[in-house]
């Protein structure tokens, strides 16, 4: 009974901060049921009027269908093709040995350290010259390759036993069955936090798409958000419908896949 | 802006001394095999087909481009097409933009802005970590939300709360007699505007690292010092922050990178055509400018080298400064 008394200050405060957190949202719902007449009252009505028709103005002023296939379109592509390219590089790089490994590493690495300003435009012209600008091709591809993503899943690889890997060498299997029927199912773990983390990234990625898109068809939900902000600066009900329809799915994905994105951003944080 | 800036999330982590250094798995049987034995040849054959997909899109879209960067940098397009070497005319046009002082102090401002918020985290970190199991989680869902919401989402949700007129926030001071000022539009107060947003939606990332250090100290620790008569308070001084160092270090190194590179705050939540944008602009910003609205790309490229030189001295400064303060236990 002591314990309990002395922790309802710590639950008071923890309360107060998790009310921050979550105020804004429970405004972006209320005000997405809003007229924008009610918008603009003083003080504010906290009750409103349910005005779900917002929401389906949300599709029809915009192509949102559309763009939320996009982003799923291009979220799907780009989790797959890293899962695939960075277990193999991971699996390499933590595991077999070979001239110039490090020295490799270090060179991914240095991809990491670099802000993202510094390839985004030799990047933009490259999809250019390709001539894939406004398409969802250019999108996705550089995404498709991560810096990160290897070095994510090299961490986990070298923190599994060697002994499985040994027994099934003595068994006479060769690297790339290794790779793919024992150390692959064992990294599932490290796949899936990876996996989940590349998935948020890819949802919510604004700079690239912004940069490369501007047809309406072909956008992803993040760039669509900004032109929707653009053509209705204050149609506050309008916007705040968009952008919690935008951002639903990623807060869902967390729910239900809490334990592995908190997992994995643990293991990018501890030593 | 958010937890799924990855890229820096692994720089820092990198940085933080897990570099390659820690060097192959012990592989006893391996080790056995003479040096260029035909088991060897294999093993050497495997490792560059593994890594190759990787590295030829790593080097298409990553690594050549930083080379191109470096080189647009010293060019620019010429009169008649084409890029002309002009030496270090981007760089001394970067030196003289009349928008510099103000955009790199915004930048510094917010940098600065958003490390307060971790003190702030490893409170609240340190008191999840006293609650049972079921309440911790609970609270860690509410306050990892906004790490996981859309930033373009956030933008649009903040810009409708610091309304001048009718924002939600304004409205609340008023009811303790504050007249609020146009958060948004105003450039006396967007740059702190926007960092209140930088904390409010990276705490619940930082509190998953922090929380995650705290797992690793030892409780016996802490049942010591009470037996010593150490309160909670002086608890959280002497044991908690010495031993939490490592990742109160990574955290500083990763906002840090991520605060001077802030720019979509300037661009969702400010917009275009906002009066403030002039006095409000970050030097990623000036970067977004230059390289995709006024197509200036040899000062746009000029910009990147000088961020990226900046954030590299700065993180090394960083370790240097670790050694004071950081303790591995």
């Amino acid at each position: 009974m002591g314990r309990t008394q002395r922790l309802w200050p710590v639950h008071v405060i923890l309360v107060v901060g998790a009310a921050a957190m979550v105020a804004p949202f429970l405004w972006q719902l209320i005000t997405s049921l809003q007229t924008t007449g009610e918008t603009t009252s003083v003080p504010p009505h906290f009750l409103p009027s349910w005005q779900w028709s917002n929401y389906s103005q949300v599709f029809h002023d915009t192509k949102f269908a559309q763009q939320f296939l996009n982003s799923v379109l291009q979220t799907v592509v780009r989790v797959v093709a890293q899962v695939l390219f960075c277990s193999m590089a991971a699996y390499a790089f933590a595991r077999l040995r070979f001239p110039g490994r490090n020295a490799l590493f270090l060179v991914m690495l240095a991809v990491l350290m670099v802000p993202s300003q510094v390839y985004l435009l030799p990047q933009y012209q490259l999809v250019q010259n390709l001539g894939l600008l406004n398409t969802l091709s250019g999108v996705v591809l550089p995404g498709l390759f991560s810096a990160f993503g290897t070095f994510m899943l090299r961490q986990f690889f070298l923190s599994l036993p060697n002994e499985v890997e040994e027994a099934a060498r003595l068994d006479g299997a060769g690297t790339f069955r290794i790779f793919w029927s024992v150390m692959l199912p064992l990294a599932k773990p490290g796949l899936i936090s990876m996996g989940v983390l590349t998935v948020l990234w890819s949802w919510n990625d604004l700079l690239w798409p912004l940069v490369v898109v501007n047809d309406d068809a072909k956008m992803p939900l993040t760039v669509g958000l900004s032109t929707l902000q653009g053509e209705h600066l204050t149609e506050y009900p309008l916007l705040m419908a968009g952008s919690l329809l935008a951002s639903l799915p990623m807060i869902v994905l967390f729910l239900a896949a809490q334990r592995r994105i908190t997992e994995g951003i643990a293991l990018t944080g501890t030593k | 802006m958010s937890a799924t800036e990855s890229p820096s999330v692994a720089a820092g982590k990198a940085a933080a001394g897990a570099g390659p250094e820690r060097g192959p798995a012990r592989r006893p049987v391996a080790a056995r095999r003479p040096r260029f034995s035909k088991a060897h040849m294999k093993e050497w054959a495997w490792g560059y087909a593994m890594i190759a997909p990787l590295f030829l899109g790593l080097s298409l879209f990553y690594l050549w481009p930083i080379v191109q960067s470096a080189y647009f940098s010293f060019t620019s397009w010429g009169v008649f097409g084409g890029r002309q070497w002009v030496g270090l005319k981007n760089y001394s046009s970067f030196m003289s933009d009349p928008q510099l002082p103000r955009a790199a102090w915004n930048t510094v401002k917010y940098s600065l802005i958003v490390l307060v918020g971790i003190p702030l985290s490893i409170v609240f970190a340190a008191l999840m970590n006293q609650v049972s199991g079921k309440y911790a989680s609970l609270y860690r869902i509410l306050y990892f939300i906004p790490v996981v919401t859309m930033p373009a989402a956030v933008a649009m949700i903040w810009r409708w709360l610091y309304n001048g007129d009718y924002g939600l926030i304004n409205y609340l001071l008023s009811l303790i007699g504050i007249h609020g000022p146009h958060w948004v539009s105003d450039d006396r107060y967007t740059v702190w505007a926007m960092g209140l947003v930088g904390i409010w939606s990276s705490l619940g990332y930082n509190m998953i690292i922090f929380a995650a250090g705290l797992k690793n100290i030892p409780r016996q620790y802490y049942e010591a010092s009470s037996l010593d008569g150490a309160g909670r308070v002086r608890q959280f001084f002497s044991i908690t922050l010495p031993l939490l160092s490592p990742s109160i270090f990574f955290v500083s190194v990763l906002s840090v990178i991520g605060g001077l590179q802030m720019f979509d705050m300037v661009l969702l939540m400010l917009g275009k055509a906002n009066p403030a944008l002039a006095g409000s602009k970050t030097i990623a910003y000036l970067f977004y400018e230059d390289a995709f609205v006024t197509g200036n790309q040899g000062l746009a490229a000029a910009i990147a080298v000088v961020l990226t030189l900046v954030l590299l001295v700065l993180t090394a400064l960083q370790f240097r400064l670790q050694k004071r303060w950081v303790h591995y236990g």
